[in-house]
């Protein structure tokens, strides 16, 4: 294992932007699990990274190219509410489709295919990390904003309506926010990857975490402790970061299930 | 206590058909009303529809301008694996903690996953109950309620509420009858004609 090349300057703008990612993706991750959404959290990274794919064979930004089509699955998401799960299935399968064929019959997108399934942070660049600063400074106020109204319509319904409170803006206005950076995070360190800092922190804070602020914050250090090291040891063993990330959260859910007896 | 909160007239409601009333009553700031009636009489749909929760099919509500409403409902949430507190709980509808009951009050911090049924029936009640309101609507309170939650709640309930009108929906006809100042009745069969 050689660690020569963390301190390398190429990749730490990668890790920077993955490291802002690693600590918003648990938070969104959070609401989405109290809302028992968390399977349209792998739909909007599918979807993503069908997006950017197409954005690339067009000759156009893959950012915005992701971003549009999470958009589009935020949309989609908020009409076929009363679908659930269901929706969130069928635009993964669509996504995942579209994706694949795209990777098999067009060479532009063959290696940025890889790129965005396999999690590499190659094609990481100043853009995203822009992204990511200015995703910080809009998801953490907004969050804050959205918290109690998410956490009442949840607990609360009839009591959140009978207050003449229409639940739904709100909630598409949570959608958009999820589905955006979801698709920054799809473009920057890939599907899987970006799934796994969505899925398996808010996991981790829903049995340890003592209150709900204190399982935000736990969730988010989660997200950017396993992120960190991830990224040390796909760099150390010359690994693609995604499946690294991925194993690694899913052996700390073991380990913590183990030495626990439950999660 | 003479100040009109909210006033049914002829309210026939449920969901793809109407299924409860026609009700008639009025609530005062002050009173306690329990709407009686056998399972299936549709009490539950007339409790909701006093904000627009059901389809109204006929009659109307008419409510006094401004009035905020509480509703806790019968069915709730699963909450297992969310680490919210009963002091988070709480805060969520603006109900103060004092007045719990010790027995809750001294638990307040832990998660709501920790509690017990009764426990965090009782939680869930008061965070209803205690809401900044002019009117409470109660759905079965003194469900999965022990003896000592049931008692705390009846003696809470039959102390003066001056500020607040409340309706409360239950099968526990001692309950009713220990709390209500006034009862009225609910047929359901007549809203299937």
């Amino acid at each position: 294992m050689s660690l020569d090349l963390l301190f390398d300057p190429l990749f730490r703008l990668p890790f920077l932007t993955g490291l802002l990612l690693a600590g918003l993706l648990p938070l969104i991750g959070m609401y989405l699990r109290l809302r028992g959404e968390w399977l349209a959290a792998l739909a909007f990274a599918q979807m993503a990274s069908a997006g950017a794919l197409v954005a690339m064979v067009m000759d156009g930004p893959m950012l915005l190219g992701g971003a549009l089509a999470a958009l589009l699955a935020a949309f989609v998401k908020g009409l076929m509410a009363r679908a659930g799960a269901h929706a969130y299935a069928l635009m993964m399968l669509f996504a995942w489709g579209a994706g694949v064929l795209l990777v098999a019959n067009h060479p532009l997108a063959e290696q940025a295919g890889h790129a965005l399934f396999d999690g590499q942070l190659y094609f990481t660049g100043e853009a995203h990390l822009a992204a990511s600063v200015v995703a910080w400074g809009v998801a953490l106020p907004l969050l804050w904003w959205l918290n109690r109204s998410l956490l009442l319509a949840h607990v609360f319904p009839e009591f959140h309506r009978a207050r003449g409170l229409d639940p739904r803006p709100r909630l598409m206005v949570f959608d958009l926010l999820a589905g955006m950076i979801i698709a920054l995070a799809t473009v920057s360190i890939g599907v899987m990857a970006a799934f796994a800092l969505v899925f398996v922190p808010p996991l981790v804070a829903s049995r340890f975490g003592r209150s709900w602020r204190a399982g935000l914050v736990l969730a988010a250090v989660v997200g950017m402790l396993g992120y960190s090291a991830a990224f040390v040891l796909s760099l150390g063993f010359d690994q693609p970061f995604g499946p690294v990330c991925a194993l690694l959260l899913v052996g700390l859910v073991v380990v913590l299930s183990v030495k626990s007896d439950r999660l | 206590m003479d100040e009109v909160l909210l006033r049914a007239e002829g309210l026939v409601a449920g969901y793809a058909a109407p299924v409860a009333g026609p009700l008639e009553f009025t609530l005062r700031r002050g009173e306690i009303l329990g709407l009686a009636g056998p399972n299936g009489a549709g009490k539950s749909t007339l409790l909701k529809a006093l904000w627009g929760g059901v389809n109204v099919f006929g009659g109307q509500v008419v409510k006094r301008p401004g009035v905020r409403i509480s509703h806790q409902a019968q069915g709730f949430t699963d909450l297992r694996g969310i680490p919210l507190t009963g002091r988070e709980l709480l805060a969520l509808t603006g109900a103060p903690p004092e007045g719990l009951p010790p027995w809750l009050a001294e638990r307040l911090g832990l998660r709501l996953d920790r509690l017990s049924g009764g426990q965090l029936q009782f939680l869930r009640l008061w965070a209803c109950l205690m809401a900044p309101a002019d009117i409470v609507l109660l759905d079965e309170p003194s469900n999965n309620l022990d003896r000592a939650g049931v008692d705390y709640l009846a003696d809470w309930l039959g102390r003066a509420h001056a500020e607040q009108g409340i309706v409360i929906v239950s099968h526990d006809p001692a309950l009713i009858e220990r709390v209500c100042t006034r009862l009225v009745q609910v047929d359901g069969r007549s809203a299937q004609r």
